[in-house]
Order: C-alpha cells, then structure tokens, then sequence
C-alpha cells in the first residue's frame, strides 16, 4: 500500500504491506533505527512515537494508520547538531545506559512536557510508567525530566506570547 | 600517569550520549546486508520427549522461505556449546545446538526457517510441524533429584555437579555452639531481561573462508573459539563484531545455540543471515537465573561470635548446563558467609537438571541469593538471642586487620582461582550506611503500625567479586594527528566503557581525552581478549591500558631522543610532549608522523578485587493487603577507587532497582507439564517508575584495590547483591509482633498477607 505521512518535519512516501506496523515502517522502510522495538506488544515502551502531538507505540500502530499524519521521531528531537535541552539533562543526569529504552524515555517526554511543563514529580512518573527501563532505576531520568521542565516552559510562554 | 589526574575521578558525561540521545546507536537489529535473509527459530512445545518428525512441507512451499534446518542437516554428533569451566561431571550435559532425537524444555530449537523478511520467517516456522512422543517432566529439583526420570539416556543421575565448601571443622563447632538454628529458603526463576532482545547478523565470505557475527556482547573471544571450534575453522577465520548493545547484566553474550545456527545458515547458502529474537521467545531462550533452595544452619555463642555455618543448596539449572551454568552453584555456597569471619564452614550445592529453559548468570550470581540467607540468619539468630542485630555484625565482619582474608575454597576445583579479600575495613560501610540512613532516628519505628501500615528497617552486608582473570589487552595507536586509537578487549554491555576507557587512557597519556578514540569488543581489534563479565572490565580493561600507554610514551621518549640526538635520559615526557634539556620540544603527532607510535598492554592478574558494602532499607506492610512500600533504601559501597563516580552511581541505583524486581514481582513461572506461563511483559513484572523512588547510593575510596595500578574494584554488581536481604530483614522487622520470618522470594502482597494471617492465626490459638 502507497503511503503518505510527514516524519521530522519531511514529507515522505513509502509502499508497506498493510500488516507492517508504523514501528517496522519507521525502521525497515526509512531507516529511522532509532525508534526501537522491544517488545512488539505495547508493554516497554522504547517504540514510542509521537503522532500529531501524541505519544503512541509505534509497534501497536500499523504504518497505514499513519497516512496523512505528522510524526516525530527521536531523530527528529534535536536542533540540528544541537541536543535538545531534555536531550542535554538526560546527558547531565546520566539519565541512560545502554541507550535502548532512551528513544522511548525521551519521546514520551518531550510529548508530556509539551503539553504539561509544569508535570510534578508524580505525574512524570506516572507518565513514565509505561516505559521500560532496565539501567537507570529511572531516578535519573525523572530528574533529568524535572530540569528539563523550565525549557518547555519558555517554548509555551513564547508560544502563547 | 599524571600525578594529578584530569579524567580519573570525575563525573564526566558520557561520549555514548551524544549518539544514542540522537537515536544514532547502531544495535544488531538496525543493520543490514544486501541479500540478506531472515531466520525465525522453531521452537519445542514440549517440556521432555522424543522427536519423532519434523515436517517444513508446508513451510518450504510458502511465498518468500528458502529453506528448513534441522538437526538431520547439521553434522553428527551435533556440536554441543563448550564450557567456560572445568568440571568433571557435566559433560553429558552440554546443549547441543538444536535438538537432536530429544527435546528437553520448552523453547528449544528444532528447526530454523530461512526466509526473505522476518515477518515471513515467522509465518513459515508457525507451519513447520514437529511431532514428539511426549515424556513425563521433571519441573522442579525434587522430582528430578529423586533420579527416577533421568533427563539423559546413559547416566545416572540428573545432578549435573555438586560442589562443597568446606573449611574447620563445622560438625564439631555445631555439637559444641550453645545456639544453632537452621532455616530454609527459596529463590523464583527469574532472569537479567535486558531491553534490548538477542540478535545475530552473520556473514559468510566465501572467497576467504571467512565467518563473521555481528552481535557480540560480553565474551566475544571465548565464543569466537568456540565457534572456530564447531564449524571447524581456524580462530582467526572467525570474527565476533560488537555494535551498541541494550543491556547485558550476565545474560547476553553467552554462547547460545543460536549463534551456531545462524551462522551456519550463513555458511552453507551463502547468504548474510539476520535473526532478532522476540520477546516471547527471549523468555524461553534466554539464560534463566536465580532459582534456588536453601537448607542453612547458623552456629553461634551466646555473645553472637558465629563460629560456624553449613547448609544444602539445591540449584535449578534447567535442562542443560550452559557455559556458564555452574557458576551460581559454585558462587552460592563460596559466598553465602562472605562478609564475615566464620572459622567452619560445610556448604554442599547440588546442581539440578530440570526441564525448564537452561539456567546462567544474572548480576551477582549465587551472592544475591547467598546474601539473603547469610543475613536473615543473623537476624533471626539476634532476635533470638536476644541481642542487637548490629552488633552481632560488628562482631564478626571482616576488619582491616583480618585483610587479605582467603574465603573458603570449594571442591571440585573449577579453576575460579583464588579468592582472597584484598583489602577493606567492611565496619566502615556499615557504621556509614546506618548514619547516611538515620538508623538511631528510624529505629523507633520498627515494628510499630503508622497510618495502618507497620514499619520495618533492615539490613543487608555484602562483598562484590571483581576483576576476574586471568588478564585481558589492549593496544594504542597514535595518529597523524596526535590522537590516540585505544583498542581494548573489553566490551560493551551498557555501562559507558567508551568514557570510562578514554578516561583512563587520556590521563595515562597526558592528553585530552577528545583525543582518545576507543574501540572495543570486536575480535578484530586484538589477537586475545576477554571481555566483561564478573565485574572487570574497568579493572582489567583499565589497567592494560595503562601498561599500553606506558609503552606508547616509552616509544615517544625513544623517538625523540633519536630526533634530537640526545641521550633518552635526556627527554622528559609531560602533556602529550616530549621535551629535550635544550627546550626543544616534539608533539605526539609529530612523532607519529616519523614512524608508527604504538603500543601493546596486557594486564595479567589472578587476584580478584571484593568491593563490599551495606545496604539499609525502610519498610512499610500493609498487613491487610500485604503490599510493601519501599520508603527509604540506601547503600554504601566502597570501590577502592572510582573512575568516573556518575556511571558508577548509576550502576549501583539501577543495580538496586533491578533487585527490588527479584525481590517482590518477577518471576518466571512453570506448570506442572513444564510450560512457561510468562509470555510477554505484561506477565514479567520487572519494576516501573512509580515503583521505588527512594533509592541512594554513597560511594567511598577508603581502601584501594592492591593489585591494580588503578587501585580500582569491580562494581557493576554489588547494588543489587544485598537487596533481598535489606528489604527481607526489613520486612521481619516491621512483623516483628507477629514473628513473621521471611524466607521465600518473591514478596508477593498474597504471599506476605498468608504470612501475617498465618502468624495471627498461631498467635491466637490458646497456648496448650
């Protein structure tokens, strides 16, 4: 099937299978690994997306319910060579290990913190909940996400200015 | 080395971020090769049996398959996966790499599919058809003990190996002790669930002769031997290529039937072969851990001098002994008494073949479950004394004095080597462990019931082994630009070895450490590596690179003297330059542009490093739910000498997050037919983020690591090694009222609930 989406801000066209999940789409078809999969059944989180504004797992979303949509990838979080300031504090806080949950970790956030820069600590966590993650213990990723809140913060104010 | 060193000792941020932050990294399931094909694994539904047929018609027909392997396509004797240590008995034992004539649990390969998409692969192995004349199941270490379903036609018995140790004389120290007291535990099968599944990407070069396997982690040069081994190829025909690997903590990286099978799939079609395991099967693949029984016995005076301990330990092994399937057995009964000064000591472990998937390493094998019975025995032993638990360890912990402490040797010798405590004071991490967690203030709370919930506080010491020998190597290349190429054979499983290594590497040169680049892990960088497991790649790893650096400055020296014409005594070494009396001076680079800047270091050691530390815990049971809330959990750990104290700090919180899951939810649960109820993380409870917020870690560098020029001591395990024992004792505390003795992991609000109802029930019976 001929599909149409926009990812990081380009317009793309690819042809998947109508079974192929926007994760396997993401990956296979245009070589976007940084999205990853790890459980294929919606529990770890490290597939995470963000499609129109909202975090969804991209192993339980096929590629086709995609078209037409806009979608944000980890590879699509920094500002050119520049980390992003949740990218930065999660850097700073030694908030990733083996970096295989950290796509999922890092889009969950950036769609929370978008929405909710001033999330509290239980919120985030409550948010977090449903990512994965083996290294951390997530204590440095909530603190990572904590300090991250004032840049998000800005981006709202400006925005609203 | 500098005098004072820049890198060494600071928390600096990681040089992988920068990739894996961008989604960048390049892990096994992000490559790919033209013409590759994809292999699924078919697997046995069956816990115990006899193939009778395999039939891949239905497969083989479909759009997209190319193929069908089974044992009868692979020679015979099929190959079984070698041992990482000797043992006398367990070689009838061994895995072969797919089932040949029997299959023996659940999950294990049969056949694999060779197709043009995984997705195909997948469709096709569900077709394969694989009929077995199902046997009766041992599922658990009584039943198979008894001997009388023997797992492996031609033996005798389903006991791979038993181990003892002993030492004194621990029968005459029971008849004599005024106070003995056994207890019996139990450990769940659980497993180190990495995030990141297993996958192999092997290449075929036939114009060479050549294999090579993308995937490595941990032992990349022990499975490329052992592979050479198989197909029958030289060593240096045979190449393991790490790449970013999600997680390893003791289970990914062993050699696995798998990595035989893709590779010779490879090597027989010609065609790359890619294979990513699923999560559902990662459960039945992957090396199970952890499972155990416990019988112990605990000797003491009245005062708390513990003068002896001895026990049984029986060890659920699963269907076969992989490489490195004894080491639990063999660790639990060397360690259990560990931290103390225990002068007789009678351990037996038995390991016991049961038809479950094959049991491995998991993060401090044998010395999170020793611990756990080494510590709840003193408390019930001080409970029942009537003495402070406190000071029955002070009284027999390990002090400076007591140092080098040879623990107890096991019989078989297995070649481990030596363990001998280096060095340490382990009254210090305690006495700081209970100030850091406000003891004396949270000592009132014990056992008193708050807002409905009783609390509890406990405690847990322990040692670390690190720094596993025999040695391990590395080589420095200076570039034309003055950089620094630093190959190591140590390898990656998460844990931030590129910074950790360019650390150590730019102080010993003297230069910045962006000019350091590392490589690591893959067996075309040195002629002989090791890798990283047991806690050593910082050491060993480390410390070669040192020894390279030495020669690669020695070389500088030499170069310059001979370009300035004077006598080497004559040329000092600083900052990455080499200078005459005379003020002339040479950089690096301009050196390397004269002719090759290189050196080679091996570090050769067979004393192991002992991190050792105390974690504390603060409970809260809700005795009408049975639900703990962890309120406060700290450790302390002194590590001789940290290179960087942000990774480090890391290992040990996310090492105690990790416990807290063997502690109360995860667990890997068998029927009585041998099946794995756990297919997916939805049944796997490994811990989230609204679980233990309250975790605090404290590092010290009291006392140095004597047999490493680093001073430093493995730590990547010692966070989760206490865990079961805080919390546990914790728990006894906060029950305290109701006498209610923890002895079975894991936690589970139902089982705590039956323990408190149990334990009211018996309190209110009339006394007869």
């Amino acid at each position: 099937m001929k599909l149409r989406f926009q990812v990081n801000g380009q317009a793309v066209e690819t042809d998947v299978a109508p079974r192929t999940t926007l994760c396997d789409c993401l990956r296979d078809h245009l070589n976007l690994t940084g999205t990853h999969a790890g459980c294929e059944h919606g529990v770890c989180g490290a597939c995470t997306v963000i499609v129109d504004g909202v975090a969804v797992r991209s192993c339980l979303m096929l590629a086709v319910q995609a078209a037409g949509a806009s979608v944000v990838t980890v590879e699509g979080l920094a500002d050119g060579d520049e980390l992003s300031p949740l990218q930065e504090a999660f850097r700073r806080h030694h908030a990733l290990q083996c970096g295989f949950c950290t796509p999922g970790m890092l889009t969950t956030l950036h769609a929370l913190l978008s929405d909710e820069p001033a999330a509290d600590e239980e919120r985030i966590r409550d948010v977090l909940s449903g990512n994965l993650c083996r290294c951390t213990g997530y204590i440095p990723i909530v603190e990572a996400a904590l300090e991250a809140r004032e840049h998000y913060a800005k981006k709202q104010e400006l925005k609203a200015g | 080395m500098r005098s004072v060193n820049t890198y060494i000792g600071r928390p600096i941020e990681r040089v992988e971020d920068l990739r894996f932050l961008r989604g960048r990294g390049q892990y096994i399931g992000d490559i790919k090769r033209e013409g590759q094909w994809h292999a699924a694994i078919v697997r046995s539904p069956a816990a115990f049996g006899r193939v009778v047929k395999i039939d891949a018609a239905t497969a083989l027909k479909m759009r997209g398959v190319h193929a069908v392997i089974t044992a009868a396509d692979i020679a015979k004797p099929v190959p079984t996966i070698p041992f990482r240590r000797k043992n006398p008995t367990i070689a009838p034992y061994a895995q072969p790499i797919i089932a040949a004539g029997y299959v023996r649990y659940v999950g294990e390969p049969v056949a694999i599919v060779l197709a043009d998409s995984a997705e195909l692969a997948e469709d096709a192995a569900q077709d394969v058809a694989i009929e077995i004349d199902a046997l009766p199941p041992c599922v658990n270490w009584q039943a198979s003990m008894a001997g009388t379903n023997l797992l492996f036609p031609g033996t005798t018995t389903n006991i791979a190996s038993t181990f003892t140790a002993q030492c004194g004389d621990a029968a005459a120290a029971f008849a004599a002790a005024p106070y003995t007291r056994r207890e019996r535990f139990s450990i769940q099968r659980h497993t180190a669930l990495p995030m990141e599944t297993r996958g192999l990407l092997a290449e075929w070069h036939a114009g060479d002769n050549r294999l090579t396997v993308h995937g490595a982690a941990k032992l990349p040069f022990f499975n490329r031997r052992a592979m050479a081994g198989m197909m029958d190829l030289p060593e240096t025909s045979v190449d393991y290529i790490e790449l970013d690997v999600g997680g390893g903590f003791g289970a990914r990286g062993e050699f696995y039937p798998e990595d035989f099978l893709v590779a010779f799939a490879a090597r027989k079609f010609g065609h790359p072969v890619k294979w990513i395991e699923d999560r559902r099967e990662h459960f039945t693949a992957i090396g199970h851990a952890r499972q155990m029984d416990a019988d112990v016995e605990i000797a003491c005076e009245t005062d708390g001098t513990v003068v002896a301990m001895r026990g049984t330990m029986y060890v659920d092994i699963g269907a076969y002994v992989r490489p490195n399937g004894m080491t639990p057995v063999r660790n639990v009964i060397q360690f259990t008494a560990a931290p103390y000064r225990i002068p007789n000591l009678d351990f037996t472990g038995h390991g016991v073949l049961t038809n479950k998937t094959p049991a491995g390493t998991y993060r401090g094998p044998g010395r999170f479950e020793g611990c756990l019975f080494c510590e709840r025995m003193i408390d019930i032993a001080a409970r029942e004394l009537g003495i402070d638990h406190l000071d029955v360890r002070r009284r027999n912990l390990l002090t400076a004095g007591d140092m080098p402490y040879t623990l107890v040797g096991i019989a078989p010798e297995d070649g481990f080597g030596d363990t001998e405590c280096d060095s340490g004071d382990y009254r210090v991490t305690l006495e700081r462990c209970l100030e850091e967690f406000g003891w004396d203030e949270k000592k009132a709370l014990a056992g008193t019931l708050r807002d409905g919930r009783y609390h509890g506080i406990g405690i847990g010491c322990f040692i670390e082994g690190g720094a596993s020998g025999p040695r391990e190597s590395a080589r420095m290349e200076i570039t034309a630009d003055g950089a620094a190429d630093v190959y190591v054979g140590s390898s990656a499983i998460g844990q931030g070895i590129e910074t950790i290594m360019a650390q150590i590497a730019a102080d010993a040169l003297e230069i910045p450490m962006a000019q350091v680049r590392v490589l690591h892990g893959s067996t075309n960088y040195l002629k002989e590596g090791f890798g990283s497991y047991g806690s050593r790649a910082t050491v060993m790893g480390g410390s070669a690179i040192v020894l390279a650096a030495e020669t690669v400055l020695k070389a500088f020296r030499e170069t310059a003297a001979r370009t300035f014409a004077v006598a080497l005594g004559d040329i000092s070494v600083s900052g990455g330059l080499a200078h005459a009396r005379d003020g002339r001076s040479m950089t690096l680079a301009q050196a390397a542009a004269l002719g090759p800047l290189t050196g080679e270091g091996t570090f050769s050691s067979d004393k192991r490093t002992y991190t050792y530390g105390t974690a504390a815990a603060h409970v809260a049971v809700d005795p009408k739910t049975g639900a703990v809330n962890v309120l406060d959990y700290i450790v302390v750990d002194d590590v001789g000498r940290a290179i960087n104290p942000l990774t480090l700090h890391g290992q040990v919180v996310g090492a105690a997050v990790q416990g807290f899951g063997s502690v109360f939810s995860e667990n890997l649960v068998y029927d009585a037919d041998g099946q794995l109820l756990v297919g997916s993380l939805a049944d796997y409870l490994i811990p989230v983020a609204t679980d233990y917020p309250h975790i605090r870690a404290i590092t010290l560098e009291q006392f140095p690591a004597p047999h490493n020029p680093l001073g430093a001591k493995g730590a990547g395990e010692g966070g989760i090694i206490p865990v079961g024992a805080a919390v546990a004792n914790a728990i006894a505390s906060a029950l305290s009222a109701f006498n209610v003795q923890p002895t079975d992991l894991p936690l589970t609000p139902p089982r705590l609930w039956e323990l408190i109802e149990k334990a009211r029930t018996a309190q209110a019976q009339p006394r007869t």
